[in-house]
């Protein structure tokens, strides 16, 4: 995919992700907007994968896990969009019976979830252990993880941190949503979170720089950050966003972190965002 | 009979420690986790025949619980091991969330439980876990009673698919369940028929039932005694029946009566058929230091404790 086809499937994902959360008058579509490009660059140009025969174990294909999982919106969208189950399932979000769980899970069996999440700051180490799995199985695949700059507060990411890197978990590109904004505020005020870059360094990783919401620069960093798999240390990426990003009036505040548009506001949105892939 | 060969006594965690290590050897998936208490949880043998299994967690169990649920997207099976109060309490979200939960094939081995801890005292004697463990949806919950029926129930549970908490305890206690024996997840062992009263006990307890029952019977009150190896998911027919057929049951543990065996016991019972219980157990209250011995007296888990609650239960049968 072309960064201008990307770009445009990222703008469907967008709409997908403010009407889900209208319809059912619930959920996080400020997180989910800021990781849009993030999401769509990973699933429709730079992980192996095969929607087509997902498998809990997925073996010789990469991994991805939401570390960060109330922003559901955002991969759902880009799972049904890149084949892991019908676009039309997307109206079933929130709602009595659905797959689409508010935080993702396994439990209805869901294509492409392999494992619960919605309490913060357990990703990594699942993810790490997918990725050690991968190195006794000779996988030569990669493990991809997403987490939110407020979840770093939880203690376990540090604990994770840590073991990847004394383990030499070299086949694993970690990315940290910085936006800055955690529900009671900016995360600066709530809980400062310091100088990212030097603690993921001290704590053995390498670390890069991306900015999220410019989509030649997730492809390129993403890019990059493959090259940098298997010399021994865990890759970290300090990815920048704006949360709400493609919306104007929900971008920069964690006023619409977890808060949906009402009619008005979601026809604001959309006049934002160009449909093309067909609303589901 | 009551006569159960005894043949030397030996700990749990060395009958855990010796089915990892056959666990291992049978499978080749079989994997292996330890918060920086390798000797203590018996993992070293593992450790020297497998090592690129092992996974020295350091003491960071909120992470061993998460490594361990992301070890099975693959086909791995992992044994936790750590002391129980750091199995469960410490990292009930994580077990909760990413192994409950989402289905992961993660084997939670946990030593030390109970006051048998001794002198460490009751920041790290356990007594909660069985019924924290058995509230989670999806969890099955064993805890055996002497190093043969805990190396068994380790092999089982390897062959077992779904998650497990096994729970045993550190110190020596007699062995008469028998090598090679088949351990069989769900299927309560009735040790030995009697009409007056049921005695259904778990883990360090059951030896002290056989102790008690054997002291009954010389008083010629006969005992239906039922190893209660699988708490979780219990076998609700052996109680009823064993129930059913004596009027009066008492329930014996190394944990707190609150949400433990007992409280398991007594919701069954009141369902299928209400019973007379009496329970032995540590009753709302903290552990501390001591030795063993000393410990299971001042709180109330020996066997005289159980006779008591034999005789107060047929009191309570014949009213």
């Amino acid at each position: 995919m072309t960064i201008s086809e990307l770009q445009a499937t990222a703008s469907q994902v967008r709409r997908d992700i403010v009407r889900m959360v209208h319809a059912v008058n619930s959920g996080h579509p400020g997180g989910s907007l800021g990781c849009t490009d993030y999401m769509v660059a990973l699933y429709f140009k730079i992980m192996n994968h095969k929607p087509g025969t997902w498998n809990m174990d997925g073996k010789g294909e990469d991994l991805f896990f939401l570390s960060n999982g109330h922003i559901s919106p955002v991969w759902y969208s880009v799972l049904a969009r890149s084949g892991y189950f019908p676009a039309q399932e997307l109206s079933t979000f929130r709602k009595i019976n659905t797959r689409l769980q508010g935080h993702p899970t396994t439990h209805e069996g869901l294509p492409g979830v392999r494992v619960a999440s919605g309490s913060l700051g357990q990703g990594l180490s699942v993810a790490i252990g997918a990725a050690q799995a991968k190195k006794l199985n000779n996988d030569q695949s990669l493990v991809y993880t997403l987490h939110g700059d407020g979840e770093l507060q939880e203690g376990q990411i540090w604990e994770a941190a840590m073991y990847a890197a004394h383990h030499k978990v070299d086949n694993l590109i970690s990315t940290i949503d910085v936006n800055g904004q955690q529900i009671d505020g900016p995360t600066e005020k709530v809980m400062s979170l310091g100088n990212l870059r030097a603690k993921w360094e001290a704590f053995g990783w390498q670390v890069i720089d991306m900015e999220g919401n410019d989509m030649q620069s997730v492809v390129s960093t993403l890019e990059k950050a493959k090259t940098l798999c298997g010399k021994g240390k865990p890759v970290m990426i300090l990815m920048t966003t704006s949360m709400g990003k493609g919306v104007d009036f929900m971008e920069g505040t964690h006023k619409w972190h977890g808060v949906a548009p009402n009619d008005a506001e979601l026809a604001q949105a959309l006049g934002q965002l160009e449909e093309t892939l067909g609303d589901y | 009979m009551l006569d159960f060969k005894v043949e030397g006594s030996n700990d749990t965690r060395s009958g855990f420690g010796e089915g990892l290590l056959e666990a291992g050897k049978k499978n080749p998936h079989v994997v292996a986790l330890c918060a920086d208490l390798i000797g203590s949880l018996k993992m070293d043998a593992f450790l020297k025949a497998f090592p690129e299994r092992f996974f020295q967690v350091g003491i960071a169990e909120a992470n061993m619980m998460g490594v361990a649920a992301g070890l099975t997207i693959g086909g791995h099976i992992p044994f936790t091991g750590t002391f129980a109060n750091f199995s469960t309490g410490r990292v009930y979200d994580q077990i909760r969330q990413s192994i409950a939960y989402s289905d992961k094939n993660v084997k939670i081995c946990a030593s030390h439980a109970g006051l048998t801890l001794g002198e460490d005292g009751a920041t790290h004697q356990i007594l909660e876990d069985i019924g924290m463990m058995s509230m989670l949806p999806n969890m099955t919950v064993i805890n055996p009673c002497d190093f043969h029926q805990t190396k068994a129930a380790t092999i089982a549970i390897a062959e077992h698919h779904g998650p497990v908490y096994l729970r045993f305890g550190r110190p020596k206690v007699p062995m008469y369940t028998g090598a090679d024996q088949k351990f069989e997840i769900g299927k309560a062992w009735h040790m030995h028929a009697g009409n007056h009263v049921s005695i259904f006990a778990t883990g360090h307890l059951v030896w002290k039932a056989v102790e008690a029952a054997k002291a009954l019977e010389a008083e010629g009150i006969t005992v239906d005694l039922i190893n209660i190896h699988t708490i979780k998911p219990l076998d609700i027919e052996a109680v009823v029946n064993s129930a059913r057929k004596t009027g009066a049951v008492v329930t014996a543990e190394e944990h707190q009566i609150n949400g433990g065996l007992g409280s398991l016991i007594a919701q069954a019972l009141s369902q299928h058929c209400p019973t007379p219980i009496e329970f032995v157990g540590v009753n709302d209250s903290f552990g501390e230091s001591g030795t063993p011995d000393q410990l299971m007296k001042k709180y109330g888990l020996e066997s005289e404790n159980i006779i008591a609650a034999v005789k107060k239960v047929l009191v309570r049968k014949s009213a």
